[in-house]
């Protein structure tokens, strides 16, 4: 092993370590915003009881739930029962290791370390575990997979509601992919790459792809919703109706498992939501482009404030809106997002190519300039249209009950 | 069609959805600012119908855990006429009468199960002396279960304020 290969090791670890403990820590204090949020918007006041404003509250919850007693419902499948958290669990962490959380730093040293021989780095470190060329893409293969983990979940529990509520999740995280990776092409289109650090680049020379690409950005975070199984997508949970979903069956530390994986999947969402149309640790004014270590930090602490606008953003649309109808979720994933997305990039293709080959415009602010006006006023179609209620219809039902029963006529 | 199912014509046209949210999003984050209404209970408590404590105060007619008054010595009010018991539809007053050397009566033994008193108040209607009460108090853990049947020494030490109860002639306490 070469000097710079452990030098590479190294930084990686130390990354990987950093970005674990802060998605864990992070995603245990998520549980106490989530109920902080829900209390102060129903006007109470949240757990406020152990630690300092409750702030211990997840470290009391997370005991509480190794010391519970594991439960393993009759005729389960013993192996899939167990193996499901995990495997929803996984795929959820896997995702904080690709998205870039601050500007590259440069790190340069040569130093050797007895027996573990010599480490040498030169040059820009990318502040990202694994700077993957095929970014969004990975994303998307791994997010999908945490389906696996819910649907398993629900069969192995050998219970009706659990069954119910991992076929709900199959078919909606399946419906919303789609949309959500449509919805995604539009971007690539734009940067041209589908790699988290061109895309963040090309958003710092233009403008954030949430200007020109608003409809995009809307269909992204409406999928993205329904890909966290949050309400008011959340489906196959919806304790009205199957108790608890998928993880009905389960106790202690395998619900928390579920329950870790549901807000590290909150955490990416709102992680690429920023990436992806808010320059990810973009500081607009050109003001990030002077290297060093204090642009790290300030990048790092810019990109931390905008994914907890948007995961609270999350939140307060779960506080607001009630639970959709599951005929509505579905309509809403393939009549409304999915045309709209497959239509928008079509007007994406055309208004580019009309911009950079029949206008002859390169630069890449103006372009983004022409598209944002562009967009405004598909916006304004699209919502309007939305809004008038001619996409998502209250009722099914538009014709009268063929048979009149006798009687009623008359009155 | 199941008989007598009613389905609601929903508009289809003519209704907001992407307005009704944003109204719905700007109304809970308006929520988020108001004062918050929950009380901290083991430092706010309600104690009573004039605590200041506006729609926590508990009414005066509450009927808690009971209370023995005591005279000016010290010593109950209760003369062991034996009505309590007699009254008390749960069974759960018992008295033993004793005489002093004056022929005063008083109570030898006298214990309420609170287990099994319904809180009806009767106890405080019919006593001629008005010593045994039901009481303005809420706060009634303990460790075991024997410590819920209350003996007159415990009855006295009670400190907590008695229920007016319900007055027929002046129903609504004026």
């Amino acid at each position: 092993m070469t000097p710079e290969m452990k030098g590479f090791l190294l930084l990686s670890v130390i990354k990987m370590l950093l970005v674990f403990t802060v998605t864990m820590i992070g995603v245990a204090l998520l549980t106490l915003m989530e109920r902080k949020v829900s209390a102060w918007m129903q006007n109470r006041r949240g757990p406020n009881r152990v630690g300092w404003a409750g702030l211990l509250q997840p470290a009391a919850d997370g005991l509480k739930n190794i010391l519970k007693e594991e439960t393993f419902p009759a005729q389960a499948s013993r192996i899939l029962f167990i193996l499901a958290p995990a495997m929803s669990f996984v795929p959820a962490l896997l995702l904080s290791a690709v998205i870039p959380f601050a500007a590259p730093l440069p790190v340069d040293f040569d130093f050797t370390l007895g027996p573990l021989g010599r480490f040498v780095h030169h040059g820009l470190m990318p502040m990202v575990v694994a700077d993957l060329p095929i970014g969004f893409l990975f994303v998307l293969a791994i997010s999908s997979l945490g389906v696996y983990g819910i649907a398993l979940a629900g069969w192995a529990s050998n219970s009706k509601y659990a069954l119910l509520g991992g076929l709900r999740a199959c078919a909606q995280m399946v419906s919303y992919e789609v949309a959500m990776g449509l919805s995604l092409i539009p971007v690539l289109l734009m940067s041209g790459s589908v790699s988290f650090s061109s895309i963040i680049a090309q958003q710092q020379t233009g403008l954030w792809y949430v200007a020109p690409l608003s409809i995009s950005f809307f269909i992204f975070l409406v999928s993205g919703f329904a890909e966290t199984n949050r309400l008011p997508f959340d489906l196959p949970e919806a304790e009205s109706e199957l108790i608890a979903g998928y993880h009905t069956e389960y106790s202690a530390m395998k619900f928390s498992f579920f329950f870790i994986a549901e807000y590290a999947n909150v955490v990416t969402v709102s992680a690429m939501v920023t990436t992806l149309f808010f320059g990810g640790w973009d500081i607009p004014g050109g003001w990030d482009q002077q290297g060093g270590l204090l642009q790290t930090l300030a990048t790092g602490a810019v990109f931390f404030l905008k994914v907890m606008f948007w995961i609270f953003v999350v939140m307060w649309i779960r506080w607001t809106l009630p639970r959709f109808r599951y005929d509505q979720l579905m309509a809403l994933g393939w009549k409304v997002l999915m045309p709209i997305a497959l239509a928008y990039i079509m007007v994406v293709c055309t208004t580019i190519y009309v911009i950079e080959h029949v206008m002859g415009i390169t630069e890449p602010r103006r372009e983004s300039l022409i598209l944002f006006g562009v967009n405004i006023v598909l916006a304004f179609l699209i919502f309007g249209l939305l809004d008038s209620g001619i996409f998502i219809k209250g009722s099914i039902r538009t014709r009268e009950p063929a048979v009149q029963r006798p009687g009623r006529a008359a009155a | 069609m199941a008989i007598g199912v009613k389905v609601l014509k929903r508009p289809d046209r003519s209704v907001s959805y992407v307005r009704a949210t944003l109204k719905g999003m700007a109304l809970t984050f308006k929520h988020m600012f108001e004062p918050k209404v929950t009380m901290q209970y083991p430092e706010e408590k309600s104690t009573g119908p004039d605590n200041g404590m506006g729609p926590w105060s508990i009414s005066d007619r509450w009927r808690g855990t009971h209370r023995m008054l005591t005279d000016e010595q010290g010593r109950s009010k209760c003369v062991a006429c034996g009505l309590c018991p007699q009254i008390c539809p749960a069974n759960c007053i018992k008295l033993v009468p004793g005489e002093d050397e004056q022929g005063n009566r008083y109570p030898l033994i006298y214990e309420i199960d609170e287990f099994r008193c319904v809180f009806c108040g009767y106890c405080q209607e019919v006593c001629p002396e008005e010593a045994i009460h039901v009481g303005v108090h809420f706060e009634n853990s303990e460790y075991t279960r024997d410590r819920f049947v209350y003996d007159l020494e415990r009855l006295q030490a009670q400190t907590h304020p008695v229920s007016t109860l319900w007055d027929p002639s002046d129903p609504r306490g004026e």
